[in-house]
């Protein structure tokens, strides 16, 4: 791969309703910030490639709303309808084939929607959709798939998110700052066996852009670029049923190539950080072992062992992760932008000391059907 | 810099008003199955998917990952590009870039939709700002009308004018057997005596609501020529998605995004003068009148001499530049699948594998994409590898 660098990110604070701002307030909040943060112009960007989905944002050709917010007028665009690391990695493919520069952004409010019929449309609406499927629902399946598997308990669990929003306190952008210890895990309310509410991520409003150069470009930009070194995605199976819930298989299939590119052979040792898409506090689990962070089944033992904590030798989600902030769509972009800032040293009390390569994660569909994955790196 | 890409392969359904034999998964498998066939490849052989569709049409959320069965995406990285109407050239442009980037080498886009499962207008009503433009252009007739009538009012064009373009387009799908409309001609007394929709627009002047996929193979140019004897190759592209309100398309001009996408495109291409360097046009008109007003935005002739270029013959098979040698979106209209039409059937010209459809001795053609609110892309194809 040619040389790629994300020069530009901004991100708005997350919350769980903003009743102040139509999405179109958000794209036009995130996309400013960026282009400040690249020390760009308008004129300075390229294409522009923007992520919506009609479910969520309850309007057919959603992308339609933000065009003008997202500095598209007069350029090349196009939209991505999935997690907004699919839509970098489209931003990544046009500045490969020569855009200069591209922005990337994406936004959701979540608020405006509901979730549990949005989600339960991404089920097959003859044999899956009337028995009420939908994220929270199928994942638990997912849960009981995987603990069952490895005999991981809930308590374990639970330690993630202890971990993340105790991390959360240190990101301001974060919607679920929280002290919380695993007792308070165990006896938050019931959501689907085994999920309770606290091993659940929140539905957010908020938007993330990002802002990817080619070499050239990225030198005009006003801090020192962050370098893609790997970016790979893969879709497993779509039936619960065929897949193997207890296995990230297409994720172990999107890392390995992801490290191809970046020449990693030990990630657990060459990764100094990592932000993972963890929607519920097993998936942390659950995608450290097909990152190939620890061996299947070794998750939880990581995650007792501190190995993935603030001061461990991986931090995962020192921003508080999904857990603590879950704009739909624009989560996996603010995973990216997360991982940016950590490799800048840019990232305050959430910072990893000496962060030199980063890692970050997005998922789409059902129960992580499919995966993304990124690897950025300071030289 | 980017690599050079080709189309080596196409594929398509045989469309119709409603597939009650099939599912959107199977349909889907129809069009990518005819696509691999024909360029001779497996879909071990693909190394990613890039799929369209609109999510409210069917109801479906996370159409990448739901459709894996039929797209052939399983183990293997998927990504759905969505933008109205313009979908199926966004899901082309995306897969030029997939192989461009030199990230992926074989590609397969694939657009459908399947409309007897929607409530097509129901579903595109929601498009438009709620507050500021639901009321007045809800819908896809409503802004095209507008565009109509201020065309009309501007150069004293008539119904019958926009009667012969509905006419060429259902003449030239006598040709392809892939169209809805197959074997099923109009005369313009038919156009003229179906019924108002929305003045001056009637129904045979508007486009109908198809079942249908397709599936376009691309290829880096490394491997295009292994794989076809005679690859299409992308010569250039661009989109203009310029306005977000209705309110704010200037019906009195030109299409704005179509002039600024085709000047773009045709500058890479080197393309001065349309109506003699291109030689064949796939357009994206989902009525009539946009085939006297659009093609103008093209270049192909100036402001207001759309239905002299027209009447002229210069657009039938056999002319100056034949347009929608496959019978049109006026013929078929599987809408996620609809830009895409236009890219595989432009390729089909420079193949030469336009059977019946087929115009003689095609180096170039264009294919166009039209959605959203008033949006534009613009591909352009070559028998010759850029340089």
């Amino acid at each position: 791969m040619e040389k790629a660098a994300i020069v530009g990110v901004g991100q708005t604070k997350y919350e769980r309703r903003k009743s102040g701002e139509i999405y179109y307030d958000l794209v036009y909040e995130v996309t400013t910030r960026a282009m400040e943060d690249a020390g760009y112009t308008l004129d300075d960007i390229g294409d522009v490639i923007t992520v919506s989905n009609d479910f969520w944002d309850g309007r057919t050709i959603s992308c339609m709303a933000v065009q003008e917010a997202a500095g598209a007028h007069d350029k090349n665009v196009s939209t991505v309808e999935g997690d907004g690391t699919l839509g970098a990695l489209y931003g990544l493919m046009r500045v490969l084939g020569g855009s200069g520069t591209t922005l990337i952004v994406a936004h959701s409010k979540g608020s405006e929607g509901d979730p549990r019929v949005i989600t339960n449309a991404m089920f097959d609406p003859v044999y899956h959709r009337s028995l009420g499927l939908d994220a929270v629902s199928s994942s638990a399946l997912q849960a009981s798939a995987y603990m069952s598997r490895y005999g991981v308990t809930e308590e374990q669990c639970a330690l993630v998110s202890v971990k993340n929003h105790g991390n959360a306190k240190n990101n301001p952008f974060a919607q679920l700052p929280m002290d919380i210890t695993v007792a308070d895990v165990m006896k938050s309310r019931k959501i689907a066996d085994p999920l309770k509410r606290l091993d659940c991520s929140p539905v957010s409003d908020g938007a993330a852009a990002i802002i990817i150069a080619d070499e050239k470009h990225a030198r005009k930009a006003r801090k020192k670029p962050v370098w893609i070194k790997g970016a790979a995605h893969c879709a497993d199976a779509y039936f619960l049923g065929d897949r193997n819930l207890a296995e990230a298989a297409s994720l172990r299939e999107a890392a390995k190539k992801a490290y191809a590119m970046a020449g990693i052979g030990n990630p657990a040792k060459e990764i100094d950080v990592a932000e993972l898409y963890d929607a519920f506090g097993f998936m942390e689990l659950m995608w450290l072992e097909g990152l190939g962070f620890c061996d299947p089944g070794g998750g939880a033992g990581m995650t007792e062992s501190g190995k993935t904590a603030m001061g461990g030798p991986i931090p995962v989600n020192p921003s508080g992760g999904v857990l603590s902030a879950h704009a739909v769509l624009a989560a996996g972009l603010a995973r990216i932008a997360e991982a940016v800032l950590q490799v800048r040293g840019e990232a305050g009390p959430r910072q990893v000391d000496g962060a030199r390569t980063s890692l970050a994660h997005g998922i789409n569909g059902p129960c992580g059907q499919s995966h993304c994955v990124w690897i950025l790196g300071k030289d | 810099m980017a690599r050079r890409v080709a189309i080596v392969g196409t594929g398509q359904t045989h469309h119709k008003s409603h597939r009650l034999d099939v599912n959107g998964r199977e349909m889907i498998h129809e069009a990518v199955t005819r696509a691999l066939e024909d360029c001779e490849l497996t879909i071990s052989d693909v190394d990613a998917v890039v799929i369209g569709n609109m999510d409210h049409f069917e109801s479906i959320n996370c159409v990448d990952t739901w459709s894996v069965e039929g797209s052939g995406g399983v183990m293997k990285p998927i990504l759905k590009v969505s933008t109205g109407g313009t979908t199926g050239t966004s899901v082309a442009i995306a897969a030029y870039y997939h192989v461009a980037s030199g990230l992926f080498d074989r590609v397969l886009a694939i657009g459908w939709e399947k409309n007897s499962e929607s409530d097509t207008t129901g579903a595109i009503i929601t498009c438009s700002d709620p507050i500021w433009d639901r009321f007045s252009y809800s819908g896809a007739i409503p802004s095209l009308a507008t565009e109509a009538s201020a065309y009309m009012e501007q150069f004293g064009a008539t119904q019958r004018d926009a009667a012969r373009v509905a006419v060429r387009d259902r003449t030239h799908a006598l040709n392809n057997p892939y169209a809805q409309m197959y074997n099923r001609p109009i005369s313009i007394e038919d156009v003229m005596e179906s019924a108002m929709l929305a003045y001056p627009i009637k129904l045979l002047d508007v486009c109908p609501r198809s079942d249908g996929a397709c599936a376009v193979v691309f290829a880096a140019e490394e491997i295009a020529g292994k794989i076809s004897p005679r690859p299409a190759w992308f010569k250039s592209c661009a989109a203009r998605h310029t306005t977000t309100w209705f309110g704010d398309v200037d019906y009195d001009t030109g299409l704005l995004s179509l002039q600024r996408a085709a000047r773009e495109a045709f500058d890479k291409a080197g393309i001065r003068n349309p109506a003699d360097d291109l030689d064949v046009a796939e357009l994206y008109l989902p009525y009539s009148y946009a085939g006297l007003k659009w093609i103008e935005a093209l270049g192909f002739c100036g402001p207001g001499e759309g239905p002299r270029f027209i009447w002229d013959g210069n657009t039938d098979m056999g002319g100056r530049i034949p347009m929608n040698p496959s019978g049109g979106v006026i013929s078929t209209n599987c809408i996620g699948a609809t830009a895409l039409l236009r890219v595989a059937e432009a390729a089909l010209q420079v193949m030469g594998k336009g059977g019946k459809r087929q115009v003689p001795g095609v180096k170039t053609a264009l294919a166009t994409g039209f959605g959203g609110c008033w949006w534009s892309d613009v591909v352009v194809l070559s028998k010759d590898r850029p340089s």
